[in-house]
Formats: structure tokens, C-alpha cells, sequence
């Protein structure tokens, strides 16, 4: 099959070795009323073409305000990003004008949202949204636009695209809905997808295609895809690795394997053992005790210190910083950190 | 008091005496027999015209035991709230039967159902909504004592409310605060407490834990379990997260746009499923576990679920089935346990090819089923195949 993207393929034919997206001591703050709420105290994660890192954290826990500042579409005021960097492919975004920016959204960093419905313009058919991106980017002429949707739609596997690609949002179905909005993010073929809980709202059932449906496309085209979410079973099954989030900071870093079998943050262990398994029916759950931080009293030391199991004292006076994870030898686990100052007692507690 | 319980049947239920009995664990509380419930599809402004109808939930038959918990699962739309309204009297049938403790309860009014609905309660999804913010948690937990003042006499209410803070685990001087001032968690405590007012024997709880934190979940999944035997309740339980299902319910009954097409203990249903529907949905979930990734056999199912007031005739799954032939489009299949299977798999489901998969079936095996139904949805095999491919994401 052809696709209606080949034009813009060269680009990736630049040699570029390091991470494709590299985020380095991200803050952002909200001004509000009630006083200035540290949405992101420091965040540290990278992505590589054809990679997926999942992001996973609780509700609140900034793992979207990440995904609009790397995006650049946060307002600002209320918010302000006081220290950090974000490189894609190896150039501070944060240092950009307004105009580079732009053109790097939409064209090398895309971004897909939970609410595909609210996403979509009501009344605008989808074939001319999807038409749009070209028309607007390309240059294409009305007629090539079209075109180029009905191959979009296509890809997607909506069924008779032909047919449909008049038709407007609310006639399709949640997940077409969630198919078109990868459409959109495919259409000039990025080299980066943020994808914000794409099947959240979605059945299990369609929840399957569409996350089948964007894994094999982004491994047809080598993309990097950063997937967010709160689901411990979706990043289970398409993870290469995962950055978990507390209040607003990286707490662990790990490949996916690892992270399941040797958790070595207290948070994400006790995620993993509040998962109902099997042989524990009939018995109670175990439950993180307390509740998550409220980000204008975000406690003293560790954030997670007054939840955790195992707090001492000095977690309760210092912050923790990422450590690197390693064997008690000292070899050292790729890619692996821990924002716990017993992270090594941690990943033994098995 | 009086008992003028009489209903629209003419049926007298004296309060209080009706519902007195005790039913012994283990046999039925509720009996639900061919329930309906049609929402009529109206053309027109004034002269309004009956087009249609939604089929909601079209001829659903179940029990509850006492001291049980059913666990009720389905896709979006398939009439799981519906059928929770229905029972709950929020919503009044279209036919069928829902006895309570052997009496008809779906066609009361007035005394009668004031008797029922104080013992069958409901928990809603929503913590955020479900709550006026307008009215203090004492307000809110106490208000059912204002249309059953006999459970608490007025003086008595607010310690009645700060016992139930306290059964919920929330600190009962927070007696006068609001619902904003509280998390989500928190706020689904509030929600059953206010359920547990009353001192219901039958509580239906419509995705109590969906909106909460994955952390908080286990909170209040534990609380409803201590809950139960405590006061030895019985559960509806109706979810999306199908391990949360396993892991609370005894039974559990699967729904596919109006009906019941599976149902049976947690391991009849999880380990031995008969219906392709179930089969697929459980296929779908996906597993915590990394290591499973490969060995993940993987049922993607094509095609929209079709609309419920449109229902496709005989076996509503049929447009998506992979095993559909043409009796399933003529013949409605009945839940029943199918008299060819032995076993674990001999257990209720609603399917005239009723089997258990084969571990490692492959793909082009249900392929080969699978080119009847695609006549009928209009796809190509092609698409078919290209759905079906794995994640493919290592
Ligand atoms: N415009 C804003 N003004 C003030 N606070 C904000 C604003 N946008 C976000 N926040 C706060 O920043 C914090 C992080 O929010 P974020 O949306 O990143 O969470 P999340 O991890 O994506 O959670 P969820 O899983 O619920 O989507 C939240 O506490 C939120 O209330
Ligand atoms: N008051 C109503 N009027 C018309 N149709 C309705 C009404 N309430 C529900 N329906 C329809 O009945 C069907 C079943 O809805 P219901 O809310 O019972 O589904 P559900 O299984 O609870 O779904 P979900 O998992 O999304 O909560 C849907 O098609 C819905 O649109
Ligand atoms: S630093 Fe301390 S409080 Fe934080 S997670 Fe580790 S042990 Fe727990
Ligand atoms: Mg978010
Ligand atoms: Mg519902």
C-alpha cells in the first residue's frame, strides 16, 4: 500500500545518534489563587526512534503537563517553566522561537489526546480536518488533500473511507473516533508521538485494536512514542520502558521486564501489589495506605513518605534524588533509577 | 403505621412485615426472570410518534444469592446501569419479573416500594457527581432517614450518620464538611456509606472503584469486602476491570447489548468460558505482565458493537463472531448450559456453538470461521488479518 506521506520520509534519513526526545530537570508551576502548585518538580526521560516509554503515574501526578510543555501548548500564565530543558534531537525546544516551535508540532512531534470527541471540530467533516494538515503544511490542493485523507482513513482501517470521509465526528464511533485521531497524528508522518490515555475512554475490546493499530505503525515507521497512562495491564503489553511519576517527579526508571519483576521504588512496588491477582481471591487487596499529595503542600523529603512503608526519618528531611539502580556489585542496570534512598533494599524485597 | 402497600397490581405488601424474613445464604434474595426494559425512540414535537425503541435490556433472567457478590461485565452500552435502574426501581420495566425474597417487586408504588427500596440499595460510578455539593456529609449520609425516619428516630441521626463515617473509615467529626473538601477515594466512602444508611440487604454498586487512583482502588474494593461480611450484604457488582471482577465476585453474568450470555462462578467464566464473546473479551484484557506478552493469544474483534434499537436478529453477537453459521442469525440461542459440554464448561451461555477455546487455537483456524460473519459486516479479509496482527512493539 501507498501512503500519503512519503514526502517528508527523507528527513529521517539524517544521521542523528542520541535520544530523540530528551527532557533534563523539567519544572513547571501553576500560579494560582490559593498559591503557586508545582505541577512538575523535575522530570528526566528520554525516547529513541522506534521506542515506547510509558509513562505511569496517579492521577495529578503531572504526567500531562509533561506532554503539553514538550509540546509547547501550555498557557503561560497560569503556568511558567522555571528551570529545565527539552531537547528533540538534541536542540533545547525551550530556546526556540515561537515559529520553530510551530513547525515542529504537528510535523515532528505529534500528540494524540484521551477525548478523541472533544479533540475533533463538531463541525468540520473528519476528511477535512484530516485534509487540512496537508493543505495547510504542503500546500496541497483541495482535491490532493482529500485524497490523501481517504488514505489516512484508510490506514486506520475505518471501514469504506471512501464513503465516509464527508461524514463528521459524532457519526463514528468511540473508537473510529480514537483511529481518526491517529490518523491526524500520522498525517505528516512525525517523528515522535505523545499519546495522553489514547484508549482511556475506550472497551477493552476496542481498546486492543486501537493500541494493536498504533504500535504497528510505529514500528512501520520507527517513531518514538511516549504513552501515558495509568493502566499497569497496556503498559505491560507494549512498554520497552517505563517512567513512573509521584507528585510531579520521576520516582523510577526501568525497562519494562525489570521494572515488573524488580521494582525498586516503594510507590511502584506497592502499584504492582495492589494488582488482584489469582491466588489472593477472598483475601483483602493489598492498598497503599493514604492518599495522593496535594501539590500546594507537597510533603517535606520524599513526596511519597508519609504513604511508604518503609520511611525513616531522612525521608521525611531530604530529597531524594534518581540514583542509578545497580547490582549489589555494583554492575550497573541500563537504564535504571530510583528516587528512594532504599532503593537497594527495595529491589531485594521479593 | 398502616400498611397500605397496594400497588399498581393490586397486590398488598404490608411495610416492614413483607421483607422480614430471612432468606438463608445460598439461596436466591433476587430473582430476576426475562426482564425488559425499551426506551421508546419518539418522532416528532407534539404529536409525539413511537418509532422505535431502544432495547436496553432485553429479557434478562438471573439470580442473586444472599451473601453473594455477582460481579456484571460487558462493553459500553450493553444495558449493565439499565439493568441496575430497573432493579432498583429507578426505572419501571417493560416486562418481566424481579421478585425480592419471593415477592414481585417490579410493578410497585407508593408503601410498598418505599419498603423495597430501603432494602436494596445502590453505590453510583461517579464520586464527583454523585454527591450534592450543596449539602453537608451529615446531610447527605442522613437524608434517607428523612423518608424512613423509623430506621433513625431524629434524635438519634447524627450518631447514627458518625457511626456510619466511622464503619467507612472517615473520621467522623468531618460530619460537617462538604464534598469538595474530599478526595475521590474519600468521597466514594461518603457514597457508601449513604448506601449502607439504611441497612440495606442488597447493595448494587454500578463501577464503584472506575474513577479512583489504581492506589485507592484496593482501598475500597477491601472496605466493601469487610462491608459485606459484616453485615452479611449481598452484591451486584457491576465493572469494567474484569481482575477487580474476579477478585470481589463469587459469580459473574456477562452481558452483550441487552442479554445475558454468559454466566457462572468466577472460574466457570474465567477458566472454562463457553461464549466467543466472553472468550474475546477476556482475551482483550490486557495482563499486567510483561512475560505474558508472547505467549498473548489475542482474540481482536472487528466491527462496532450494533446499535440496541436494532438489534441483528437471532444471536446479537453474531455480526462480530467468528464462529457465526447461518442457524445463528435465524435462531436466538438461549442461556442455558449446553447439554454436548461436561465439566467446568457445562455452565450457562447463550451460544449454539457453545466451546472452550483451545489454548493456542490459532488464528487462521478462526479465520476460517470467521469468513461468515465477515459477509455480514462488510470487511475485508485483508482487514481482518491487518487487525489481528500483534502489537508487535518489542
Ligand atoms: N491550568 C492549570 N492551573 C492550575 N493547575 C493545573 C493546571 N493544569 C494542571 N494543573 C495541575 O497540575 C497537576 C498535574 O496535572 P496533570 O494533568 O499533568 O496530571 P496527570 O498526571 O495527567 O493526571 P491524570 O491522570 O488525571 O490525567 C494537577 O494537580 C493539576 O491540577
Ligand atoms: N433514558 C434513556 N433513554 C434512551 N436510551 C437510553 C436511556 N438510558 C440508557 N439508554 C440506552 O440504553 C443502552 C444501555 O445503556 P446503559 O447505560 O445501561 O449501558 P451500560 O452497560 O451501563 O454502559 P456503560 O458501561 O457505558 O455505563 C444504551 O444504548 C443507552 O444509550
Ligand atoms: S525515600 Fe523513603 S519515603 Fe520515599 S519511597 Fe524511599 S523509603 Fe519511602
Ligand atoms: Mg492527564
Ligand atoms: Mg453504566
Amino acid at each position: 500500500m501507498t501512503t500519503a506521506v512519503d514526502s517528508t520520509r527523507s528527513k529521517r534519513d539524517a544521521p542523528y545518534e542520541g535520544p530523540l526526545l530528551d527532557v533534563r530537570d523539567l519544572h513547571v508551576e501553576f500560579v494560582t489563587r490559593d498559591g503557586v502548585a508545582k505541577a512538575v518538580n523535575g522530570v528526566d526521560y528520554s525516547v529513541r526512534a522506534g521506542e515506547t516509554l510509558a509513562v505511569l503515574g496517579e492521577s495529578g501526578s503531572g504526567k500531562s503537563v509533561t506532554a503539553q510543555a514538550i509540546m509547547g501548548i501550555l498557557d503561560m500564565p497560569p503556568a511558567r517553566i522555571p528551570r529545565g530543558e527539552i531537547r528533540f534531537r538534541g536542540r533545547d525546544m525551550l530556546k526556540m522561537g515561537k515559529e520553530e516551535r510551530r513547525k515542529i508540532r504537528g510535523q515532528e512531534i505529534a500528540m494524540i489526546f484521551q477525548d478523541a470527541l472533544s479533540s475533533l471540530n463538531p463541525v468540520l467533516s473528519v476528511g477535512f480536518q484530516l485534509g487540512e494538515m496537508f493543505r495547510a503544511h504542503q500546500g496541497a490542493s483541495r482535491k490532493e488533500a482529500r485524497d490523501k485523507a481517504v488514505e489516512l482513513m484508510d490506514r486506520v482501517r475505518i471501514p469504506a473511507a471512501k464513503q465516509r470521509v464527508n461524514d463528521y465526528p459524532h457519526q463514528f464511533s468511540g473508537g473510529m473516533r480514537q483511529r481518526i485521531m491517529i490518523a491526524m497524528a500520522l498525517a505528516l508522518e512525525p517523528d515522535l508521538i505523545i499519546a495522553d490515555e489514547p484508549t482511556t475512554a475506550l472497551d477493552v475490546t476496542v481498546q486492543a485494536q486501537v493500541m494493536d493499530l498504533l504500535a504497528e505503525l510505529q514500528a512501520e515507521y520507527n517513531m518514538g512514542l511516549i504513552l501515558i497512562t495509568h493502566d499497569l495491564g497496556v503498559v505491560a503489553d507494549v512498554a520497552d520502558k517505563i517512567a513512573v511519576m509521584y507528585a510531579g517527579r520521576i520516582v523510577e526508571t526501568a525497562p519494562v521486564h525489570e521494572l515488573y519483576a524488580r521494582p525498586a521504588h516503594p510507590y511502584t512496588r506497592g502499584l504492582l501489589d495492589s494488582i488482584p491477582r489469582l491466588d489472593q481471591k477472598g483475601q483483602e487487596l493489598y492498598a497503599i495506605k493514604g492518599l495522593p499529595p496535594n501539590l500546594l503542600r507537597i510533603p517535606k523529603g520524599c513526596a511519597f513518605n508519609p504513604r511508604c512503608p518503609r520511611a525513616q526519618d531522612r525521608c521525611r528531611a531530604e530529597v531524594p534524588e534518581l540514583y542509578p539502580v545497580t547490582e549489589d556489585d555494583g554492575a550497573p542496570l541500563a537504564g535504571r533509577g530510583s528516587a528512594c534512598f532504599f532503593w537497594k533494599e527495595t529491589l531485594h524485597d521479593r | 403505621m398502616t400498611a397500605n402497600g397496594s400497588s399498581a397490581l393490586g397486590a398488598t405488601v404490608p411495610e416492614e412485615v413483607a421483607f422480614a424474613q430471612e432468606v438463608p445464604r445460598g439461596e436466591p434474595i433476587l430473582e430476576v426472570r426475562d426482564l425488559v426494559k425499551h426506551f421508546p425512540l419518539t418522532k416528532g414535537i407534539l404529536l409525539k410518534k413511537q418509532v422505535g425503541a431502544v432495547k436496553a435490556v432485553d429479557g434478562v433472567t438471573f439470580d442473586l444469592m444472599q451473601g453473594e457478590t455477582l460481579g456484571i461485565v460487558g462493553e459500553s452500552g450493553c444495558g449493565k446501569s439499565t439493568l441496575a435502574k430497573v432493579l432498583m426501581n429507578l426505572e419501571p420495566a417493560t416486562a418481566g419479573s424481579v421478585r425480592y425474597k419471593g415477592q414481585e417487586i417490579s410493578r410497585l408504588s407508593g408503601a410498598a416500594l418505599k419498603a423495597v427500596r430501603r432494602n436494596i440499595q445502590m453505590v453510583f460510578q461517579d464520586p464527583y457527581t454523585s454527591l450534592n455539593p450543596r449539602m453537608t456529609v451529615g446531610d447527605i449520609i442522613g437524608e434517607p432517614y428523612e423518608i424512613h425516619p423509623e430506621v433513625a428516630p431524629r434524635g438519634d441521626r447524627r450518631k447514627a450518620v458518625q457511626d456510619l463515617l466511622d464503619v467507612v473509615g472517615l473520621n467522623p467529626e468531618y460530619i460537617n464538611r462538604y464534598p469538595h473538601q474530599f478526595s475521590g477515594g474519600q468521597r466514594q466512602r461518603i457514597g457508601i456509606a449513604r448506601g449502607l444508611a439504611l441497612k440495606p440487604e442488597v447493595i448494587i454498586c454500578d463501577e464503584p472503584v472506575s474513577a479512583l487512583d489504581v492506589s485507592v482502588q484496593a482501598q475500597v474494593i477491601n472496605l466493601l469486602e469487610q462491608l459485606q461480611s459484616e453485615f452479611e450484604l449481598s452484591y451486584m457488582f457491576i465493572a469494567h476491570d474484569l481482575s477487580i471482577v474476579r477478585h470481589i465476585s463469587d459469580r459473574v453474568g456477562v452481558m452483550y447489548l441487552g442479554k445475558m450470555v454468559e454466566i457462572g462462578t468466577d472460574a466457570e467464566i474465567y477458566d472454562h468460558a463457553t461464549h466467543p464473546y466472553t472468550q474475546a473479551l477476556l482475551s482483550a484484557v490486557p495482563v499486567p505482565d510483561p512475560t505474558a506478552r508472547e505467549s498473548r493469544d489475542r482474540i481482536v474483534l472487528t466491527g462496532d458493537v450494533p446499535s440496541p434499537a436494532n438489534p441483528p436478529s437471532g444471536c446479537r453477537f453474531r455480526t462480530r463472531c467468528w464462529k457465526a453459521q447461518d442457524r445463528c442469525a435465524a435462531e436466538v440461542p438461549l442461556l442455558a448450559a449446553p447439554f454436548w459440554l461436561g465439566g467446568a464448561a457445562r455452565h450457562d451461555s447463550a451460544c449454539h456453538f457453545a466451546a472452550e477455546r483451545e489454548v493456542g487455537q490459532s488464528a487462521a483456524e478462526r479465520e476460517v470461521g470467521q469468513s461468515a460473519a465477515e459477509r455480514e459486516v462488510g470487511q475485508s479479509a485483508a482487514e481482518r488479518e491487518a487487525g489481528k496482527a500483534g502489537s508487535g512493539a518489542d
